[in-house]
């Protein structure tokens, strides 16, 4: 066991797609990084830099060819480990998951994960319920074909497949990609509450600064294939110059927060949500003025 | 899963093997065929590895790539290897015991055949698939099947298949090794327990398989509808194939081959292949 507090390690790990060949690509090259225990870490970075092989390693569907990932301090790599266990602990959503339901019935593709388990047939539904409802998913809709649903509906029900093995690391690649406003911020929103809730660990993948901004305590940067930064949300969007140097972004408040600091009427510059803004601008312009 | 299918796979380049035109390298791949079954004795094989290296050589395909290619004819490579060493019978005896003889023709008929495996794909390979595009092989297949139009054999529609199918094969190979994954990350076993356990495994892969293509398909359809297009009839094209006498020239260059592979098997003696 470790002494820190990481759900979950990579140590010096690397990867390389098509090694040997013409087309040889250092996807991951050398990261370290620990995925702090009960919190949600964002992994962001511009397309190609690395960051669904890296979080592939997480659950071994990718092996590093060198360094190592640690979870709840075992190596997974280890020949003691069973590569299924800590699929269950480490729950991997990835990216567009509606294109991988295939069960009869919705219910019966949410159980799959469980089942694989050897969760008992008598506790399967309950955790079902559970998992559809974290998700969101309407439990009228479980006796359904997965190919009637929505696309929103469909992506709960994928979600919810995931959240039924109860893995008390959630991993998530781009969650919300596809979505309408409503259905991203409440799909992300439930994410959120299945970290605050059970204090289960959350790692999401995202190309939105607004929505890491929002959702995510620590955030880990990544440019081809190496880690430039991880800090807490707040430290990483102040650079905003560096962020940008690698194709990434700040949110958009936050440029807005930095003119009007330019202009003199700034609230500081480590603003990265509206509504910090707004209580900031509320805080400094309006209290004491006679305003309700 | 490892899904590196490098056979077939095209490998961009500039060499004249890439530059010849597409229906000259069909019509090289299809004599080099005959080539191949041509070459009986060792001579003729050697010449036969030579030429091919020389290809090889021409085309600036790193040999890498080529012995990947290779990959998956092993298990029939090994397996064609083993029937011969156990059950061609020749003269001199090398092992003997209980009912297994093993004879030294055995053993250089089993090197030959393997030889022979690894020629036809290499060589193919090198002069088709690695240095052809998909797309122009398609369209030098309809040229070069064009005269069968008129016996209202409907080339173009077959060339259109055979493009879209080619276009998906590494689509598909992508899908199902992301399908496949998410299926592992929800704790499904694709290598272990019984044969029974594992085709059942197949299930939660082969469904949404199944399910994209067809999206796939029909997302296809309505494109190509939106832009009119409505089969091969009075079709113009935007590359004209042009022969030139290189072309010519590399087609006789195979033929000949096997007019010398079949005057060598006659003219010198050495071991000779069995069948």
């Amino acid at each position: 066991m470790t002494g820190n507090n990481f759900a979950a390690e990579f140590r010096a790990v690397n990867y390389t797609y098509n090694k040997g060949i013409a087309y040889e690509k250092h996807a991951v090259a050398d990261v370290s990084l620990g995925i702090e225990r009960g919190r949600v870490t964002g992994i962001i970075g511009s397309t190609g830099s690395g960051k669904s092989t890296l979080i592939k390693m997480l659950n071994g569907l990718v092996k590093p060819d060198d360094g190592e990932v640690i979870v709840d301090g075992v190596n997974i790599w280890d020949k003691k480990v069973k590569m299924r266990d800590v699929r269950f602990k480490v729950g991997l959503v990835m990216q567009y998951p509606e294109y991988q339901l295939f069960d009869e019935t919705v219910e019966g593709d949410i159980a799959f994960g469980p089942r694989n388990m050897g969760v008992s047939e008598g506790e399967l539904h309950e955790r079902v319920v559970e998992a559809a409802g974290f998700s969101g998913l309407d439990t009228a809709l479980l006796s359904k074909s997965p190919f009637d649903l929505s696309g929103g509906q469909k992506r709960r029900a994928a979600l919810a497949g995931v959240m039924a093995m109860r893995p008390s690391i959630l991993v998530l690649d781009e969650p919300a990609a596809g979505l309408d406003p409503s259905g991203r911020n409440e799909i992300l929103g439930r994410i959120k509450s299945y970290q605050r809730e059970n204090g289960n660990t959350v790692v999401i993948v995202s190309h939105s600064m607004e929505d890491v901004a929002k959702y995510c305590d620590r955030l880990a940067v990544l440019s081809e294939g190496r880690l430039v930064a991880c800090d807490t949300t707040e430290n990483i969007f102040t650079e905003g110059e560096k962020l940008q140097s690698i194709g990434l972004d700040v949110p958009e408040i936050t440029k807005v927060a930095d003119e009007l600091e330019k202009l003199g009427v700034g609230v500081g510059r480590d603003v990265y949500t509206v509504k910090y803004a707004a209580e900031k601008l509320i805080e400094k312009y309006a209290l004491g003025k006679g305003r309700e | 899963m490892n899904f590196d299918v490098a056979f077939g796979q095209y490998c961009e380049g500039t060499s004249l093997l890439h530059r010849l035109d597409p229906r000259a390298k069909i019509l090289m791949s299809l004599f080099y065929i005959v080539d191949v079954f041509l070459a009986k004795n060792v001579f003729a094989f050697a010449v036969l590895t030579a030429f091919v290296v020389f290809l090889i050589a021409l085309s600036g395909i790193n040999m890498k790539i080529i012995l990947r290619g290779l990959k998956p004819v092993l298990f029939i490579m090994i397996f064609t290897a083993v029937i011969n060493i156990f059950w061609y019978s020749g003269e001199t005896v090398l092992v003997s015991f209980w009912i297994i003889t093993i004879y030294l023709e055995g053993i250089y008929n089993a090197l030959l055949i393997v030889l022979r495996v690894v020629l036809l794909i290499a060589g193919t390979s090198v002069i088709l698939t690695y240095t052809t595009t998909p797309l122009s092989l398609t369209d030098g297949l309809e040229r070069l099947l064009s005269p069968l139009a008129k016996i209202k054999v409907p080339v173009h529609e077959f060339a259109l298949m055979m493009t879209i199918a080619l276009r998906f094969i590494p689509t598909l190979i992508e899908e199902t090794g992301k399908i496949m994954d998410a299926q592992k990350a929800r704790g499904a076993a694709f290598t272990e327990g019984s044969l029974v356990k594992r085709v059942k495994a197949l299930i939660p892969v082969l469904v949404p398989l199944f399910a994209s293509s067809f999206r796939r398909a029909d997302e296809l359809a309505t494109a190509m509808e939106c832009r009119c297009y409505r089969g091969g009839k009075g079709r113009t094209r935007m590359h004209v194939l042009k022969a030139t006498p290189v072309d010519v020239l590399a087609v006789l260059v195979i033929i000949l081959l096997g007019v010398a592979l079949v005057l060598i098997n006659n003219f010198t003696g050495g071991f000779a292949i069995g069948w």
